[in-house]
């Protein structure tokens, strides 16, 4: 029944060609757009460590001074080196790390290669094991090197491939400024989208082409990028020193569940009345600790834009609906007279109903492969846009079954009216009238 | 021309007048809206920050090794960069408009008012940065030589001392509201104060137009920054821009060639990436807008055509009864202005609905009045495009052919 009734839509699409294109065009649009728009949401809001986001952590203390406070206030985003290295001491999560961002000037050994600036990481011996960093070759460092101020370093596979043309390189030497420091590990391809554990760097930027430890990095007195905020004079040391006043450093901790959440959370607040009692802190305890999906929503990592653009897109999908419901409409009211002769001739008013339901779904089918086609178009446009999520936007295999889940469910809603009004026409007053 | 006959045809289309006067409200309430954020975003996009941008050149220059006479080089790179042809004014700026970092710090007028906080953008510079970057003294003197410090220095002191400062004319008006700034003092930094010996007209944020600059709050210190944390801004003819990119890597390496210039660019270039995103959610806002129209209007084209066709029997009646042609075109018209204005009303109902949302969720101000007569003429006037041709093939219906039938 299912082929006949699909037949007689291919039929009725080729009497009135110009009207069916019409209502393919516009519900190929609306597809198109909202799937593209989707795709890109789909893409930022991503899950980037899944399986660990919920008791992967992030910590925030309150180490402000009373000039400006105001209770129910949000700590600083970051911790203070003070706070981030006593956390790191105490080793209460299963895993903890301490990081910041940071440029280095890399000097190739190789003398067809200028002196470049590459993105580093600076952090502790954990970073590897609690971001599941895949390793193509070697392995991170362990706590001793972190104590021992190691100069090591573990490299990105990009980075290996510029330096060493992408052999093993386990064992190298790179310069960084005036020191050498011994390749210990080359990373496989990773990038966590968005870019989570430092939203400072951009919320969608690559990860980091150089890791070293953050002990060695204050040693040799290596300069940091990303969010500082300071808030009181910094003393002779500058804002790095293990005492300023300044909050720069994201601290992420690896609980065994979810549920060891409250434990964590009443260590960090002794630890905050410790250090109010020591008059380290001034301001009273205010601790949050987030997991990743909580962290992405509370620092809005999603770019107000894309948001905008999935409504709006729904928007113009509504109004591709209610255009083609119009004229599918028009379409069945016009042919009541085919109605009239094929219920007089004995077809059930259900048979009526599906035959136009299928045709309206055949419309969705081919309005969903237009769809797909400007959703390709479309994503293609927003990988040459300058945003630092641009590259991410393609299509996957979830997103391409759900736009034609979208394409047919809509064009049947849309069928469902035009249908039920085919259903109604009386055989006796259309046969009548001819 | 009589409303009843159309009135009453419609209302034995109910579900198809409907369908289409929603369809009309739905594209008048998203296409008044998305023409406001094409204006927003324009309005961004060509905002005058009052500085000579054509005419400025963004330096960018790193080292690779540890440098302790950072601040030497500095002075003989711009003595260098000055004697290029065309060079009007070159400067050493902690920050730069568009650039990529933005040092900011809060201000308070006195320690009694210590709770008024004003977030302003921390610009520091050498004594060529009001000349370079063209910035315009109201009130006050610029800093006299003596006054300028070595920020390498300055940073790692026990106390920060900030003797002098400049703000803009908005900070100034924020701080000392309807008193003249200049020789009045405020903290910036830590304990000690600062006198204010001058007012510039304005001092943009290097992100202006994003939530910390919306308020153009400044202040510029006599500290000289070096090429290690700074960017050199030069002032150049721009008809010899070109040959000034061109000779900077030269000028650079000669004064110390373990250097590496990061970036040499127009400050044009950087503006343009740096509104691209606007740019770009403008341009496809125009495209929505378009296909939005050009879908509503092949939805009234579709469905005045079956009218017209199921009504042939109706409009030959009227014509063999002596209707004119044009009558029978004023007819649909007619219908089709009042199905549109329906549909406009509660479009613009819906506009304002919309914009209330946009305004909660995503920053946006409120959509000014305007917006709604100008959508709604843009409407009616799609819809009378729209409709003149099924109506035109209407009223060229032969009275005798639509009786046939």
């Amino acid at each position: 029944m299912l082929a006949y009734y699909f037949d007689l839509a291919l039929r009725s699409f080729r009497g009135s060609r110009a009207l069916s294109l019409l209502m393919v065009l516009a519900l190929g649009l609306g597809i198109g757009a909202c799937m593209t728009t989707l795709t890109v949401f789909h893409v930022l809001s991503g899950d980037p460590i899944p399986g660990k986001s919920a008791r992967l952590v992030n910590v925030q203390l309150d180490a402000g001074t009373m000039g400006g406070y105001k209770p129910g206030d949000e700590p600083q985003f970051q911790l203070t080196r003070f706070d981030a290295e006593a956390l790191l001491r105490d080793k209460r999560a299963k895993r903890q790390a301490l990081m910041t961002g940071s440029n280095l000037p890399v000097l190739p050994e190789s003398p067809d290669l200028k002196p470049f600036y590459a993105s580093a990481r600076q952090t502790s011996a954990d970073f590897f094991a609690m971001f599941e960093v895949p390793f193509r070759h070697g392995a991170g460092w362990d706590a001793a090197a972190d104590t021992a101020q190691a100069r090591v370093v573990v490299i990105s596979r990009e980075l290996n491939q510029k330096l060493f043309g992408g052999e093993n390189s386990v064992g190298r030497t790179l310069r960084l400024r005036e020191q050498d420091f011994r390749v210990i590990g080359v990373l496989a391809d990773w990038r966590p989208v968005p870019h989570f554990y430092d939203t400072t760097m951009g919320d969608y930027a690559p990860a980091e082409d150089l890791y070293m430890p953050f002990a060695t990095a204050r040693a040799l007195k290596y300069g940091t990028t990303g969010n500082m905020d300071c808030w009181d004079a910094q003393g002779a040391g500058g804002p790095l020193d293990i005492n300023a006043p300044c909050a720069w450093l994201q601290y992420w901790a690896e609980l065994e569940s979810p549920g060891q959440l409250a434990d964590y959370k009443s260590y960090l607040e002794h630890y905050s009345e410790d250090q109010r009692k020591a008059g380290r802190f001034q301001r009273p305890v205010n601790v949050r600790v987030r997991n990743v999906v909580d962290w992405l929503v509370h620092m809005e990592v999603m770019p107000g834009d894309v948001k905008l653009q999935v409504w709006l897109a729904f928007g113009f999908l509504l109004v591709c609906l209610t255009n083609t419901v119009g004229l599918l409409l028009a379409k069945s009211l016009r042919r009541s007279g085919e109605i009239g002769v094929r219920r007089a001739l004995g077809a059930t008013r259900r048979a009526i109903f599906a035959q136009f339901v299928v045709e309206a779904g055949t419309l969705g089918l081919a309005g969903g492969v237009l769809g797909l086609l400007l959703a390709w178009c479309g994503l293609w446009l927003v990988r040459q846009s300058p945003a630092d999520y641009a590259p991410l936007a393609q299509l996957d295999a979830p997103m391409l079954a759900l736009s034609f889940a979208l394409a047919l469910v809509a064009s049947v809603l849309a069928g469902l009216l035009p249908a039920w009004q085919a259903a109604r026409v009386t055989p006796a007053q259309q046969l009548k009238t001819q | 021309m009589d409303l009843m006959p159309i009135l009453s045809t419609l209302r034995r289309h109910k579900t198809a007048a409907i369908l289409i006067v929603l369809e009309i409200a739905l594209t008048s309430a998203i296409v008044c809206n998305a023409l406001h954020l094409i204006d927003v975003r324009l309005t961004r996009l060509n905002a005058d920050h009052g500085l000579p941008e054509a005419e400025l050149l963004v330096l960018t220059v790193r080292g690779t090794r540890t440098d302790d006479s950072a601040a030497d080089k500095t002075a003989r790179d711009l003595e260098q960069l000055r004697a290029l042809p065309g060079v009007k004014a070159a400067a050493m700026a902690n920050q730069v408009i568009y650039g990529s970092n933005s040092n900011n710090t809060t201000v308070t007028p006195s320690k009694e008012r210590k709770n008024e906080r004003f977030h302003s953008a921390q610009y520091s510079g050498d004594e060529g940065l009001m000349d370079a970057m063209g910035l315009k003294l109201v009130a006050g003197r610029n800093f006299k030589p003596e006054e300028y410090q070595f920020e390498s220095r300055f940073l790692g002191a026990d106390e920060i001392r900030l003797a002098q400062v400049i703000i803009s004319r908005a900070l100034a008006e924020a701080l000392f509201p309807g008193t003249d700034a200049v020789g009045k003092t405020l903290y910036a930094f830590g304990a000690t104060e600062s006198t204010v010996v001058g007012v510039v007209d304005r001092l943009p944020h290097p992100y202006p137009g994003r939530a910390d600059g919306a308020k153009g709050y400044a202040l510029l210190l006599p500290w000289r920054p070096n090429y290690r944390g700074g960017s050199y801004i030069l002032r150049v003819d721009p008809a010899q821009q070109d040959a000034v990119l061109k000779a900077v890597p030269g000028v650079i390496e000669k004064v110390d060639a373990t250097r590496i210039v990061d970036s040499a660019r127009r400050l044009t270039e950087m503006r343009s990436a740096f509104y691209a995103q606007d740019r770009a959610m403008a341009w496809l806002m125009g495209g929505v807008i378009v296909a939005l129209m050009l879908v509503t209007a092949f939805g009234i084209v579709g469905l005045a055509s079956f009218w017209v066709q199921q009504r042939t029997r109706m409009i030959g009646t009227r014509r063999a009864l002596g209707a004119t042609r044009g009558q029978i075109l004023r007819y649909f018209q007619l219908e089709n202005f009042l199905l549109s204005g329906i549909g406009i009303v509660l479009g613009m109902g819906g506009a304002l609905a919309l914009s209330l949302l946009l305004m909660a969720q995503y920053e946006m101000p409120r959509l000014p009045w305007l917006y709604l007569p100008a959508g709604a003429i843009a409407l009616w006037l799609l819809g009378q495009i729209a409709v003149l041709a099924p109506a035109r093939r209407a009223a060229a219906l032969p009275p005798v052919a639509a009786l046939r039938s």
